[in-house]
């Protein structure tokens, strides 16, 4: 288990090089230069600073190669990644401020996928073909057509008219009063996991159709094990490994939706700083959201491969 | 569900001769094997119709602005209201149609071509080069496709070329992977042994013998990007960096100015959201049902 997970482990290296190498080269290659954006938009502050200082704030004025290096150097050896180019405050302190707020409504949002994926998968795999395999297939596939920012328009929009309810657009931080924060998370967080909970339903209703038709199923049930207990204990526990890996395949998703969650119901975590350091134009802060993302999903992929042994006696860390 | 043995290559022969026969033949088993997949190719094409005849089927102009009408009901004469500077949501949500047209069929297309070029090419040759692609691959698909965006439309600006670029781009090396796997089980079939030992070139090789061979995945692939990049590109012009205004996304007719004005015109929030619901469902279902016909292998995948 050891050297298996010191193997993994180095194993992450090339694909931390070749992310860090995406986002270096998307922020700082592309065409089109961020200073003449910078100085020719009436941005917040931006005729304060001369091209010269802006240069050298983004250290631009350095040849490509060794920007990434300096840029690598500091956050592996720093763990900076540098300053905000308007507020002056470490964009790693920011980023780590906001990451638990994202990540929880993330968690939320997996939670809320698995709770209504899983079972609603296994009832539709159990009764296929009757018109409850139907209504909940079609509800699935309908439900990966709807735009998460839609939702969340018409939750704002049509309780308050009819109601005058509104979600509360205060934020409070979970530290401060638990309960409250999870009340104003659970919205978003249902919106969120909505798409991902069709997609679990589809994938455990699949998977769950494979492994009923396994010997094992047939000898449990010849046996005269109950059906419910054949079905919980036996078929489900089978089917549900790719379900675990679509965990790992759904965090990139979840972080992206997120971004337009926060925006709707103003909550303060990676997404509207992504979005407040767009508007401003505050390159450092972009490049570390982007970074750190990308980082945490490769890192939530690794904690996904090595909960498989949990799950399946079969794998061995070899 | 339709146990239907997969007629592969021979099936492909008679097409090539008589694409227009082929297709009919194509849709009429459709239309009897996958009613809802049927429905939405109806639902496509009516879609494509707007699409196409938006200036002519459109009452106003998308950006005819009457403050007069500022606000208005849905009514005869405005079937689906007014917008706060006046303007029709009728006429607004069928050039957003053609918005959704132009940008989801060249993303998609641009897609399609960059995940066949990667996934062929590093599926065929294999070895290192493979394994140095994937592992860039694998990099890239940790980042949120709505991130990727995000950064990039930050530094390149708004606008109609650089979504469709990007868009193209993003969901392309993504879609790699579905024809890289496609690629490693044709690889091996036997003609391409025989082409390789006949001294066919690579590139006669990978258009004659593989390509040929990966084309239903690829089908299916390009018909659910179309739905991807409608829905990402509504994500992206709700966040304000999309098809700048006053162009009329379906995406950024939910978002800015006009959503504080939703609260007194409710309208305003329905038919935009309606459309592309309506639109990537449809898409969805036709893809589904195009895979169940073409590609059984895929069968269950997403």
């Amino acid at each position: 288990m050891q050297a298996y997970l010191v193997r993994r482990l180095l194993a992450l290296i090339p694909t931390l090089v070749f992310a860090s190498l995406i986002v270096f080269v998307t922020v700082r290659l592309i065409p089109g230069d961020i200073i003449d954006l910078m100085l020719s938009s009436n941005d917040i502050g931006a005729d304060k600073k001369s091209r010269e200082q802006l240069e050298a704030a983004l250290g631009l004025d350095q040849p490509m190669v060794t920007q990434y290096f300096r840029w690598v150097g500091a956050i592996v050896f720093e763990g900076s990644l540098g300053k905000s180019l308007w507020q002056n405050t470490s964009v790693m302190q920011e980023v780590l401020h906001r990451l638990p707020i994202t990540f929880e409504l993330g968690l939320m949002a997996l939670v809320v996928a698995l709770l209504a994926g899983i079972p609603i998968g296994v009832y539709s795999a159990v009764r296929q073909d009757t018109p409850g395999d139907y209504i909940t297939r079609s509800f699935a596939i309908l439900a990966l057509a709807v735009p998460g920012f839609w939702i969340g328009t018409l939750v704002m929009v049509f309780p308050s008219i009819w109601w005058g309810w509104s979600p509360e657009v205060k934020f409070t931080p979970f530290s401060q009063a638990p309960l409250a924060n999870l009340g104003q998370m659970a919205i978003p967080a249902l919106i969120l996991g909505l798409a991902f909970s069709a997609i679990t339903m589809r994938l455990t209703r699949t998977m769950m159709l494979e492994v009923m038709r396994q010997d094992y199923i047939r000898t449990a049930l010849a046996k005269g094990l109950a059906t419910r207990t054949t079905i919980l204990r036996h078929a489900l526990r089978n089917a549900l490994i790719p379900v675990v890996t679509l965990v790992g395949l759904q965090a990139p998703v979840l972080f992206g939706g997120s971004v337009i969650m926060e925006q709707i119901f103003v909550i303060p975590g990676m997404g509207l700083l992504l979005l407040e350091a767009v508007s401003q134009r505050d390159y450092p802060i972009i490049t570390g959201v982007f970074l750190v993302v990308g980082v945490a999903v490769v890192l939530i992929n690794l904690l996904v491969d090595l909960s498989y042994g949990l799950l399946d006696p079969k794998v061995r860390y070899r | 569900m339709v146990a239907v043995a997969d007629p592969g290559p021979v099936a492909a022969a008679p097409r090539r001769r008589l694409p227009f026969a082929g297709t009919l033949r194509f849709l009429g088993r459709l239309f009897r094997e996958k009613p809802l997949g049927a429905f939405g190719f109806v639902v496509c094409m009516v879609f494509l119709f707007c699409g196409v005849f938006a200036d002519v089927l459109a009452p106003y102009g998308f950006n005819q602005i009457s403050p007069v009408n500022r606000l208005k009901p849905p009514s005869a004469k405005f079937w689906l209201g007014t917008d706060n500077l006046g303007r029709d949501m009728l006429s607004r949500c069928l050039y957003g149609a053609q918005l959704s047209v132009i940008i989801g069929l060249s993303a998609a297309a641009l897609a399609t071509v960059v995940s066949v070029f990667i996934g062929v090419v590093s599926g065929y040759l294999g070895g290192k080069f493979d394994l140095v692609m994937q592992r860039f691959v694998d990099a890239w698909m940790s980042f949120p496709d709505l991130i990727i965006l995000i950064v990039v439309v930050s530094v390149v600006g708004p606008g109609m070329g650089p979504v469709i670029v990007l868009l193209g781009l993003l969901y392309g090396i993504g879609g790699s992977r579905i024809v890289r796997g496609a690629v490693l089980s044709v690889r091996e079939n036997a003609y391409v042994h025989a082409a390789q030992s006949t001294g066919a070139t690579l590139p006669r090789i990978l258009w004659r013998h593989v390509l040929p061979n990966v084309m239903a995945p690829v089908i299916v692939l390009f018909t659910t990007r179309v739905g991807a990049v409608i829905l990402a590109e509504s994500g992206l012009a709700f966040l304000g960096l999309g098809v700048p205004p006053p162009a009329p996304t379906w995406g950024g007719m939910l978002s800015g100015s006009g959503r504080s004005f939703m609260y007194l015109a409710p309208w305003l929030a329905l038919a935009p959201g309606l459309c592309i619901t309506v639109v990537v469902y449809a898409i969805n279902v036709f893809g589904d049902a195009l895979r169940d016909l073409l590609d059984p292998r895929m069968r269950g995948s997403r």
